[in-house]
């Protein structure tokens, strides 16, 4: 069986097939819930809770025994499964996709334990838990068509969720979520055979493997830059990026408290994920083409993500019309090409989905006690909520990208990155940071502030269980932010070797990518 | 003097129409039988029809080992040939039968009747498709074609009950027989042109990809006529417009039937005659090849979304899968790429599909087959569980989503035409199939998010519950596990003279 010179690379050959267990074990879960009877729920949610928590435990040994400085694959597992078209289960982690997946893994016990659903509690968690494994899954793939097939199956559960446990225009919003995704996936699918069958004549034989077919091929130039696009078209309305973001805030407001925590946690990040995974290392040469469109288009999001955010009347859609203008950050990082702004973009990537996790949990919480979302219904939860409202302020000044906390980490590192390659870009990016805070504080303000009148006076304290839940994320939120080091050391070798590739195919030079770097590396 | 004795017949080897003989066998004896017995237990007819499939796909495994053994041939004086391709569409055809008899005895029981008249009429179209994919001789794949045509016009009438049923039966009566008049006009015009209705020999007179001197307007003529009468067939765009409504009237077992063997048999036709016959003026049909693709995908998926009869959404569906079974044959026509094989594993997978998806609609429009609008849909996962399940299922299948048949069978096509590097048709389909998604979606929606318009739960028959489960399973089976087929596909291959292995 050929093995890849990344895989030789990665020393790990763990006896133990941890990231196949990561992807099978939430499979496993979700068949074993939606098997088990309607009568017993204690039962129901018990194993779903036990199979979440074991993902959990899983992902967090594997951010325990992940070597650090090593840039390559690690954790390697390759089978062949359709020889006949030459796709093999291949899966691997590296500093790159490591934290997503520990945040996948983290995240989704969270909202199992931590939200209820309030009807078919069984459904519901089988459907979060294929959910689960398909999000792991798309990170840990190595395989184009595996990745694909992952990509793409994440969209039925997603829609169920959203369409069945979500609020009242919950059909439009899985509806135009579910074709939006489908639409971009189709280009990507075209792509994805185009680039195996193109990659034929240099390899010799038919294979959908990613490493082989970037380290192995090269692409005529113009050939290249149509193959980035069909996948771009995919992961830029996953991201989702201007002008193709408009399923977002319809699903985001519609989707049930879970469904939006995980929408914005990790699904929103497959698509940042696919740029940097496949975009720049299968096409760099075209990535670096392509730069000024998608810095052009995510600057734009950022303003127009903020701008939109202002305006808004409904917390939940300010919130994800926030998460458009964050996005925008990571794509920006993406683009510039530079260690710091790709190390910045993925720490973003984890970080954002920490805090916007957070918040759309908060405003589930509002919404459980208030039934309403309108900003203008809500006053003075401060003087009756005061818990409450200290964790919503932590949370949300972790999303502004406060200093100290995890949001600052990863918006700094991708402006000070971007500001080498792409300095004006940045510029006009950097006035969304003071945007973020405005738009922000000021919802603050008009929710937290001032007088309660009749109906906010009554409003609930936190509870012991939701306490503990926030608790969790401020956790994170706080430890990232103070000491983002032992994040920061595990991204970034993977980020250079990156990096690497690209300035070998192609004219881009990043600028403050010091050599020692990749001397430490040889 | 002794001529009479020294008679010896025709050295016919009669192993290779042994499909036919079954088939032919079981007709004679049911209808015999049925007349000399009035009352036979319930469910005989279909117990026997089911038999003679299975014996049916047993041979024709046999056979299919043999052929890598012996190689392909032709035999009858020519006109029927044996090869892998023959084999494979024989036993989908088979499969087909077997599945529908099991349905029809449900709707029979359900409608009050019996009697072994529609079996023999489902084993004669069996035979009708069976002569179409294996003939090596145009008028001989005209006989199969009328066969299976006529077979089906008295099926689809065969609800006596039931106006509509009436209605598609004169409907589909007129318009195919146009379509057969068209196709045979065709293959005059094509005799004319190079002197024979054999399907090598016409291949072997055209020596060069250029030939002016020759009669190039009657050949053009008739591949374009040969093309309407298939394209009718498989109801390609724009030779559809009588599918929703005999889909919509037939009996559901008899839709089934059709959208299943019916097309198997006219595509295995369309590409055996393409892939021999006219090998050597691929640049005459492959641009019309392409546009009745494109055609198809797309006005199959957008007319499926604006219906709200959930029959009538799946024929405009089976218009879309023609369509995506057509780019298949149009990746065929370029050398070195595996087109045939995907559309022949389309072919299986969708005719799995496709029966039980019309077993579900079967299920669900009770007694009189009449209640098959959305709205009867509405609420069905809560009255049904398993039953809108299994649908669902198969809706994500035939919408092509991950780990099922169906995305196995589309997957194919489109990685054929991009190795073919036919770009624009690959992104044609796909985007075509995201406009049809949204068609099965609007069905799953109905199934599973909006309340029930009444209480009653539709009975699930048992044997069309256990055709449920069973193509379910295949589906999913082959989702996950897609290695054997297509490794079996890519051994696929047609007689030709001369041609090797």
């Amino acid at each position: 069986m050929l093995v890849s010179a990344a895989g030789a690379a990665a020393g790990h050959s763990a006896s133990f097939p941890v990231l196949s267990a990561l992807v099978l074990v939430p499979v496993l879960g979700s068949l074993l819930v939606a098997l088990l009877s309607d009568r017993r729920p204690e039962w129901v949610k018990l194993s779903a809770v036990l199979s979440s928590v074991v993902t959990a435990g899983m992902s967090i040994w594997l951010l325990a025994s992940f070597s650090t400085h090593e840039g390559g694959f690690q954790f390697v597992s390759r089978h062949d499964w359709v020889e006949a078209w030459g796709i093999s289960w291949h899966l691997g982690v590296d500093g790159i996709s490591l934290f997503l997946v520990v945040l996948t893994g983290i995240l989704f016990p969270l909202v199992i334990v931590g939200i209820d659903p309030h009807h078919d509690e069984k459904r519901y968690l089988a459907w979060l838990l294929l959910l689960e494994a398909g999000v792991m899954g798309s990170f840990l793939s190595l395989d184009l068509f595996l990745f694909f097939i992952f990509f793409e199956i994440v969209l039925v559960p997603m829609y169920f969720l959203i369409g069945g446990w979500g609020y009242d225009k919950r059909v439009y919003a899985a509806t135009k979520f579910f074709l939006y995704t489908m639409f971009g996936s189709a280009f990507m699918l075209v792509g994805i055979i185009a680039t195996a069958a193109l990659a034929r004549r240099d390899i010799g034989y038919f294979t959908f493997d990613l490493v082989t077919i970037a380290e192995q091929s090269s692409f005529a130039v113009s050939t290249g830059r149509w193959l980035f696009l069909s996948f771009a078209v995919a992961f830029a309305v996953k991201v989702p990026l201007f002008p193709l973001h408009t399923w977002l805030p319809d699903a985001h407001t519609q989707a049930p408290t879970g469904g939006s925590v995980i929408l914005a946690g990790v699904l929103l990040k497959l698509g940042t994920y696919g740029f940097l995974r496949f975009g720049l290392y299968l096409f760099p040469e075209a990535a670096v083409w392509a730069k000024p469109l998608f810095l052009t288009l995510a600057t734009i999001g950022i303003i127009w993500g903020a701008v939109a955010a202002t305006m808004q009347t409904d917390l939940k859609r300010l919130v994800a019309y926030s998460s458009v203008a964050h996005l925008g950050f990571i794509v920006l990082g993406t683009f510039a090409i530079t260690s710091q702004s790709l190390t910045g973009s993925v720490a973003q990537m984890v970080n954002h989905g920490v805090s916007t996790g957070a918040l759309f949990l908060l405003v589930g919480m509002i919404y459980e006690r208030r039934h309403t979302r309108a900003i203008a219904e809500l006053r003075g939860i401060q003087s009756v909520a005061p818990v409450f409202a200290a964790a919503f302020m932590v949370v949300m000044l972790s999303s502004i990208g406060v200093p100290g906390l995890n949001g600052f980490v990863g918006e700094f590192l991708v402006l000070i990155g971007s500001f080498e390659t792409a300095r004006w870009w940045t510029v006009v990016a950097a006035s969304g940071v003071i945007l973020a805070a405005l738009y922000l504080l000021w919802a603050y303000q008009r929710v937290f502030h001032g007088e309660p009148d009749e109906a906010n006076s009554t409003f609930r304290e936190m509870t012991l269980r939701e306490g503990a839940l926030m608790l969790c994320f401020i956790g994170l939120i706080g430890f990232t932010g103070i000491y983002p080091k032992p994040m920061l050391e595990r991204i970034e070798p993977s980020v250079d070797r990156l990096i690497e590739h690209v300035e070998k195919h192609s004219d881009h030079r990043a600028p403050e990518h010091a050599s020692d770097h990749g001397k430490e590396e040889e | 003097m002794n001529n009479f004795l020294a008679f010896t017949g025709p050295d016919l080897a009669f192993t290779d129409v042994l499909p036919l003989l079954i088939w032919l066998g079981t007709v004679c004896a049911v209808l015999l039988l049925g007349s000399l017995v009035p009352r036979w237990p319930r469910g005989t007819w279909a117990v026997v029809t089911a038999a003679s499939s299975v014996a049916v796909v047993i041979q024709q495994l046999f056979k299919w080992r043999d052929i890598g053994r012996e190689g392909t041939e032709a035999a009858f004086a020519d006109v029927v040939s044996v090869d892998r391709f023959s084999v494979f569409g024989t036993i989908i055809v088979a499969v087909a039968l077997g599945l529908v008899a099991l349905v029809t005895h449900d709707h029979l029981t359900r409608e009050g009747n019996d009697g072994p008249e529609l079996y023999a009429l489902f084993i004669t179209a069996a035979m009708g498709a069976q002569i179409m994919l294996s003939a090596n001789d145009l008028i001989v794949l005209f006989l199969g074609l009328e066969t299976l045509s006529l077979s089906l016009y008295v099926l689809v009438a065969s609800n006596r009950r039931r106006e509509q049923s009436q209605e598609a039966g004169i409907k589909y009566f007129v318009l195919g027989g146009f379509a057969s008049a068209f196709f045979l006009y065709g293959i005059a015009l094509i005799y004319g042109a190079s002197g024979s209705t054999n399907l090598t020999e016409i291949m072997g007179t055209f020596d060069t990809t250029f030939s002016i001197e020759r009669a190039d307007a009657l050949l053009l003529v008739g591949i374009g006529l040969l093309l309407v009468g298939l394209a009718f067939k498989v109801s390609a765009v724009p030779f559809h417009v009588w599918t929703p409504d005999v889909y919509e009237g037939a009996p559901s077992p008899v839709t089934a039937f059709m959208a299943s063997a019916g097309k198997v048999a006219a595509f295995t036709a369309l590409l055996r005659v393409l892939a021999t016959a006219l090998e050597r003026r691929v640049d005459d049909w492959r641009p019309v090849v392409w546009l009745l693709a494109v055609a198809s995908v797309f006005v199959g998926s957008v007319l499926a979304v604006v219906q709200t009869n959930v029959k009538r959404m799946l024929a405009f569906s089976s218009v879309t899968h023609a369509g995506f079974i057509l780019v298949g044959v149009e990746a065929a026509a370029h050398t070195g790429s595996n087109g045939m094989a995907s559309s022949m594993t389309y072919l299986l997978l969708y005719t799995v599909l496709v029966i039980g998806s019309f077993t579900v609609v079967f299920v669900v429009a009770g007694k009189g087959d009449g209640a098959t609008s959305l709205e009867d849909f509405r609420g069905l996962a809560r009255r049904r569980p398993a039953l809108a399940l299994g649908f669902t299922a198969l809706l994500l299948a035939q919408a092509g989503v991950p780990f099922t048949g169906g995305f196995v069978a589309k997957f194919g096509v489109i990685k054929s035409a991009v190795e073919a590097r036919s770009y624009a048709l690959a992104v044609a389909a796909m985007v075509a199939a995201v406009i049809g998604a949204f068609l099965y979606l609007r069905i799953m929606v109905s199934m599973w998010l909006e309340d029930p318009a009444d209480d009653g739960s539709p009975a699930v028959p048992r044997l069309a519950g256990a055709v449920i489960v069973s193509t379910v399973a295949f589906t999913l089976f082959v989702g996950f596990f897609p290695g054997w087929l297509l490794d079996a596909a890519e051994l696929i291959s047609v007689y030709r003279v001369g041609a090797a292995g």
